[in-house]
Formats: C-alpha cells, sequence, structure tokens
C-alpha cells in the first residue's frame, strides 16, 4: 500500500465521532414493514405527481410517483402490495401501500447493459428513471446533478467518502463490504459528465475502508483514494474539494465552476444498481443508533416508519430526549416516530438528556472567537449574529454571510451557548429579503 | 410491546434546530482558567510582600463579586457571578496596586471597575473596556501618591524600577524573578509566563497578541529610550498586560490580524509613553487607548472568505 498525505481544509471542529457504535457491524437488511407510506416529495425540487390511486395493485420498483418539472424526481414503490391511500403526510402527498410480502418485481425491472456500451445519455437517463437523489442526505436529484450546462466542462468527479458527521457509518460500511459497486458507480459518473479523473476522499478513522477502496482501484489508472483528516465539516462539498483539489469553489459558485462534480458514496452504488439490475430507488442504508439496545447499519425498505427501525435495533435505552434524522451537527430532529424513513434518511439517532447535554441558558457573547476560528467558510460568525440582532441587513452581504454552509460548528463551539447558526440563518433570510426588494 | 413505548415517548421528545450536540466549553471554565492561570503571579506576590499583598487581593476579589451581584440585583437582570468573570477583574485589580495601597482604595477601585468598566456597558461581553484597567485609571487619577510609592523588596520606599534615574543598575535576573518594587503581579516575569503559557496551551488566548505587544517594545525600545529592550519588557507591568490584559477576550479583536495590530498598537502607545510621555508606565493607557480602536480594528480585518475569489479566476 502506497503512503498517502492526508489532506483536509483549514480550520474547522473535532467533535466526538461516536462511531466505534456501528463501524464494525456489517448491514443487515431491515424486516419488511406492514405499510409502507412513500412520500412524493422526498427530494429537493417539485414533488412528483402520484401515478397510483387507492386500490390499486402495485408492483415491487413500479413507478407510483412521475417527477414534475427537471429538478424532480420519480418514485417508486418500496414494496409490492395493495394501495391503501394516496394522502397528506407531514405536509406533503404521500402513497401507503399495504405490503402482500410477495416482493412481485415489476416488469420494467431488468438488468440495462454494461457501462462500455451505454452511451452518457443512456446513463443518465437510467439515473433519471431510478430516481435516484444525493444520499448523503441532501437528496438533490442526481440526473440534474450530472446535467452539466453547456460551456462548462467537467475534469474530475469526487466521490465523498468522509461521512465527517458524528455516529454516522454507512458510507463507511458500504466501502467495506461494496467497494467494486462503489467504484462502478463512479466510472459510471464520470462516464456521464465525461470527466477523467475519478477521486474517493476518505477520512482516516476508516483505515478499513480505504484499504478496500484501493483493492477496487487497483486496475484503475486514473482513479484514487486520498485520505482526509477526521474533522468537520471535512464531507461538505466545498471543503472536500479545498482538501482533495486544494481549489476553492468561488463564492456563490457551484462545483462546476471548477470543473468539479461530487457525489456520495450512497448514490454512486445506487447508480450501480439501477445499470446493472434495473433496480431503482426502493430501499437505502441508515444507522440506527446512539441510546438504542443494537446500534446497527441497516439496509431498508423506503418508507418503513422510524418506529419500526428503532424498534429493529432493540428499542430506547434509557428515556430518549431527541431522535434526529441524519448525524448530530446537521440531522433534523424529529418528533412524530410513525412518519416513514426516505431516500434522505442517513440516520436516526436517538440521544437523551445526558448527551444532549442540559441544555443550558445562554449566555453574553465573550467574544473568545472559538466561532471565528473554526468557521470552515472562514466568516466572522459572531459578528454575523450581533448584524442579524440590529437589523443591519445589507451590511450581512459585506460579512459574506451567504457563503455559511450552515454546518453548525459556530454553535457546538460557543461557550456561552449562543445559537449562532439560528441567527445567521435568519441573518440570511432577512438579507435576501431586503436584496429581492430591492430588485 | 416496544411499538407501544415507542408511542408512548412520542410527545417527550424535543425537536429544536440544530448542531443537537455542543463542546463541554464554557464562559464560567474560561474565567476560572484564568483565575487559574493567575495563581503562579498571586502567590508571588505574597511570598513577596506577605500579608499586604493577601489582604489587597481578598479585598479587590471579594469587592468585585459583591458589585456584581448587587448592580445585577438593581438592573433586575439574573445573578451571574458563578461564572468567575467578577472574580478575574478583581484578581487582576489587585495585581496592578502597589502593595501599600489602603485597603478602602483598593476596595473603591474594585467598585469603580466592575460599576464603571463593566456594568454600565450591560455586563460581561459589552464592555469597551478592560474593567480592571479602568479601577486602575481610575485609582490613578484620584490618588496619584498613593498609587506610585513602591516598597523594594527588604529596603524601604522607593521609585519603580521605570522611575529610575539609571535602570542599568537593575539586574535583569531580579527583575525575572520578582525581586524587585513594583505592584503586586508586575514584579515576577517568570511567574506571569507560566501563568501565560498555561492560556496558551489551553487556547484561551491568541499568541499573536503577547507577541506583537512584545514584539514591538522590544523592537523599538533597541532603538530609542534608556535601558534597552530586555529591561523594558521585565520592568513595570507589561508582561502581565501582555499576558493578561491585552488578551481579555471580551476587550480585543476577534480577528487573527486584528489581534496582530491590537497587540502591535498597543506596544507603540506604550514606547511612546514611557519614553516620551510624562508617566513612568504606559501599559495601562496603551492597552485602554487600543481598546477603543477594536470595532474597527474587527471591521477593517475580516478575514477572507472562503471561495473569496474572482469567478472563473
Amino acid at each position: 500500500m502506497k503512503r498517502l498525505k492526508v489532506r483536509t481544509f483549514e480550520q474547522g471542529i473535532h467533535p466526538k465521532y461516536n462511531k466505534e457504535l456501528t463501524a464494525g457491524k456489517a448491514f443487515k437488511f431491515a424486516s419488511q414493514p406492514e405499510q409502507v407510506i412513500i412520500p412524493l416529495q422526498q427530494h429537493i425540487g417539485a414533488p412528483a405527481k402520484p401515478l397510483v390511486k387507492k386500490g390499486d395493485i402495485v408492483n415491487l420498483g413500479q413507478k407510483i410517483g412521475q417527477a414534475t418539472g427537471f429538478v424532480s424526481a420519480d418514485i417508486h414503490a418500496s414494496v409490492s402490495g395493495e394501495v391503501l391511500a394516496v394522502k397528506q403526510v407531514n405536509g406533503s402527498l404521500a402513497v401507503q401501500i399495504k405490503n402482500d410480502f410477495e416482493d412481485r418485481k415489476d416488469e420494467s425491472i431488468k438488468a440495462r447493459g454494461d457501462l462500455i456500451d451505454l452511451s452518457a445519455e443512456e446513463l443518465k437517463e437510467i439515473v433519471k428513471e431510478a430516481g435516484i437523489v444525493g444520499l448523503g442526505g441532501a437528496t438533490f436529484p442526481t440526473h440534474v446533478k450530472v446535467s452539466i450546462p453547456a460551456g462548462k466542462k467537467v475534469a474530475k468527479v469526487i466521490l465523498n467518502g468522509a461521512e465527517c458527521e458524528p455516529y454516522l457509518t454507512v458510507d463507511h460500511r458500504t466501502m467495506v463490504e461494496q467497494a467494486d459497486k462503489v467504484i462502478y458507480g463512479l466510472k459510471a459518473l464520470m462516464k456521464m459528465v465525461n470527466a477523467k479523473d475519478g477521486y474517493i476522499g476518505i477520512e482516516v478513522n476508516k483505515p478499513d475502508a480505504i484499504e478496500s477502496i484501493q483493492q477496487a482501484i487497483k486496475a484503475e489508472d486514473n482513479i484514487s483514494v486520498v485520505p482526509l483528516e477526521v474533522k468537520y465539516p471535512q464531507g461538505g462539498e466545498k471543503q472536500l474539494i479545498k482538501a482533495i483539489l486544494d481549489q476553492e469553489v468561488p463564492s456563490g459558485g457551484l462545483p462546476l465552476d471548477v470543473g468539479v462534480v461530487v457525489n456520495n458514496i450512497g448514490t454512486a452504488v445506487a447508480i450501480t444498481d439501477a445499470i446493472k439490475a434495473g433496480m431503482p430507488l426502493i430501499e437505502r442504508t441508515v444507522t440506527v443508533t446512539g441510546a438504542v439496545k443494537n446500534p446497527q447499519n441497516l439496509i431498508f425498505r423506503i418508507g418503513t416508519p422510524l418506529s419500526q427501525l428503532i424498534e429493529e435495533s432493540g428499542g430506547f435505552v434509557g428515556i430518549p430526549d431527541k431522535v434526529i434524522l441524519g448525524g448530530p451537527m446537521m440531522g433534523q430532529a424529529q418528533s412524530d416516530l410513525e412518519l416513514p424513513a426516505t431516500k434522505g434518511t442517513s440516520g436516526v439517532l436517538v440521544l437523551n438528556k445526558e448527551e444532549v447535554g442540559t441544555y443550558p441558558k445562554t449566555g453574553p457573547c465573550i467574544r473568545c472567537a472559538r466561532c471565528v476560528d473554526s468557521c470552515p467558510a472562514k466568516l466572522v460568525p459572531t459578528a454575523l449574529v450581533n448584524l442579524t440582532k440590529a437589523e443591519m441587513n445589507l451590511e450581512l452581504q459585506d460579512y459574506h454571510v451567504l457563503d455559511c454552509i450552515e454546518c453548525g460548528s459556530c454553535t457546538y463551539v460557543c461557550p456561552a451557548n449562543i445559537e449562532i447558526l439560528q441567527w445567521i440563518k435568519l441573518g440570511k433570510e432577512n438579507l435576501k429579503a431586503e436584496l429581492r426588494k430591492s430588485e | 410491546m416496544i411499538g407501544g413505548l415507542v408511542m408512548s415517548n412520542r410527545r417527550r421528545l424535543t425537536v429544536s434546530s440544530g448542531p443537537h450536540v455542543r463542546s463541554k466549553e464554557s464562559t464560567s471554565n474560561i474565567m476560572f482558567n484564568v483565575v487559574v492561570a493567575l495563581l503562579p503571579t498571586t502567590l508571588t506576590a505574597i511570598y513577596y510582600f506577605g500579608i499586604s499583598a493577601l489582604m489587597l487581593i481578598i479585598a479587590c476579589s471579594i469587592t468585585a463579586v459583591i458589585t456584581e451581584a448587587l448592580f445585577q440585583k438593581l438592573r433586575g437582570v439574573s445573578v451571574t457571578i458563578s461564572d468567575f468573570s467578577a472574580l478575574v477583574t478583581g484578581l487582576l485589580l489587585a495585581l496592578t496596586l502597589p502593595p501599600e495601597l489602603p485597603i478602602w482604595m483598593a476596595m473603591v477601585g474594585s467598585i469603580i471597575a466592575i460599576a464603571l468598566g463593566k456594568q454600565v456597558f450591560g455586563g460581561l461581553g459589552y464592555n469597551f473596556f478592560n474593567p480592571a484597567l479602568v479601577g486602575r485609571a481610575f485609582l490613578l487619577a484620584s490618588f496619584p501618591v498613593a498609587m506610585t510609592t513602591w516598597k523594594l523588596i527588604d529596603v524601604t520606599s522607593s521609585a519603580t524600577p521605570l522611575g529610575t534615574e539609571n535602570p542599568a543598575n537593575i539586574a535583569f535576573r531580579d527583575l525575572f524573578l520578582g525581586r524587585v518594587g513594583g505592584s503586586l503581579g508586575e514584579t515576577s516575569a517568570a511567574a506571569i509566563i507560566l501563568g501565560g503559557l498555561y492560556l496558551l496551551y489551553k487556547g484561551y488566548i491568541d499568541w499573536r497578541v503577547p507577541a506583537g505587544y512584545l514584539g514591538t517594545v522590544a523592537l523599538l525600545t533597541t532603538f530609542v529610550g534608556k535601558g534597552g529592550p530586555v529591561f523594558h519588557i521585565l520592568a513595570g507591568g507589561l508582561m502581565l498586560g501582555a499576558f493578561f490584559m491585552a488578551t481579555d477576550m471580551v476587550t480585543t479583536p476577534v480577528t487573527k490580524k486584528g489581534r496582530w495590530i491590537f497587540g502591535i498598537g498597543c506596544g507603540v502607545l506604550l514606547v511612546i509613553i514611557r519614553v516620551y510621555g510624562g508617566l513612568p508606565e504606559g501599559v495601562l493607557y496603551s492597552i485602554l487607548l487600543m481598546n477603543m480602536f477594536v470595532p474597527i480594528i474587527d471591521k477593517y480585518t475580516l478575514p477572507r472568505a472562503f471561495g473569496e475569489v474572482k469567478i472563473n479566476g
């Protein structure tokens, strides 16, 4: 094994990672639920429109929601069975299906041929048809990401194996267990955007993943593994590009502006499955962890209730205070556990009061500058808070508020427990409103 | 069964925005560590000056804490003396006082430090000036004689080394170890450096400030003034100022470039005051004056934001 230099971006934080709970645990299939609730909007963009109605019998993998517009994604049945209802669930239309446990595959599911024979356009169509979205949690439709606007050229595709969110281990396990699928998916992505080089960035706390990927790329000349320092938010798109290529995505720009497309590890595997088996995105990986009896990595059918994933992991230990979808830094707290896990659910993290802390009272800012020293976007968070409080909205622009990536490092380090990120989010909205007004 | 458990817990789940985990750091922990870092200097002062030093330290500290509590009660805000910040102010003030100062004067200084230096601005985090130095400035203006009468160790009253006409007579080793006259905490550079290193190690102060401050003084006094750089760095309150006052989080810049400017600015002002001014000592006013520039320094030293480059550049 070649010795490689460990790379990173400037600043950032070192939260407790807590990955040992699940890092060594191989994926298990979660048992299928009696019913699935499949929201028609599980992605960034327009919601899909339903193709089925109450009483319809659907097959596994059958398209039940049609993307509306370009930035949208198709939705497929994750079990075979009867449609019980098409109804509003948590603010979005969803299809409820009673599982008949037959896993009757839809006739549309068949292998799509080999990577060598498929053209870039055909590959993009496969990705679109499979309803694939970014599985790191952002759920941006993948076919949009790989549609390169005229005039832009992509030289490099990066797969994000940093997995810098504490607790989560799905990308880690995927790289260990399915390295070949990861690389196949990466090559498909490279073909789709006509990129010459591929990179896989992995934090060095996953030596088995680095080893496994290195084995898988032995025969590949233009794909390389880049070991990354263990630091949050190493997996932020812009931080990852800075670490791997030493290039900065310009303020307000996209990775495309530096000729790069970044995708998640799980997304690459979903692409491989869509090509090789014709299987749309009907299941995904999740780390169920924290204060549960048996923390583990699961593969679940989209639409499985959160409560079932928690039960499957032995149930709560102690009294849960928060259930978080995703990781503890950027994940969202959820109160209704009967809601379904979806395409964006990379983690179900249960935190007890002791782990969350005792919610200490917010004190005054003592200008310790810990937020300044940790901000990966090199902003001055304490100043952003003050400007937001003073409603000096246009000044926020001079302080580059819109470059905030909302990673939460500032709030994490604040000794005064100020909700810095929340203030900054408010400041962003105020500035945007002000800019719209002046247009 | 477990499903029922999940259901019954549903209503109790907290929903709030992330991040959902926080570092263990707290304001009171930072302030407590400043007190810890001041211990070597405090103990040295008591060792050299005895009971009078001990009394001043206790009086200033207790007065500061009580003033803070009273003021907060009057303002109708919650009392936060457990955050140790008032204790830091009281202790720091005591360390800038001459050992023979009457206790009541020290207490008045401590009241002024907290009331005028901190609480009138809104309390911790909102003050522009270093509160301990505000207290000292008040005492210096009100009781100039008492504030500038120094007891030399084992000897009778004399001037602080900076007041002497012939600095060459003072051994650097004595300055370093503290066997010279001066205020409580100004005598031993070694004790201050020890505390300063602790704060640097803990990440509670930025090395740029003492480096800029001391470096500037060393550079300038190589060319101007009497005594040379080593004398100027070790004598008077410079070490205490550079490690414990110019590094006060609340009243110094938050940007790295800003901290350089702050430290260097303090150094320039100190040399001007010491060499060309009428006062023997310049630490107090150099820091207070630079405190006033902090908002504008912060404003004009914003770090280059990530991605702040030319598009297509």
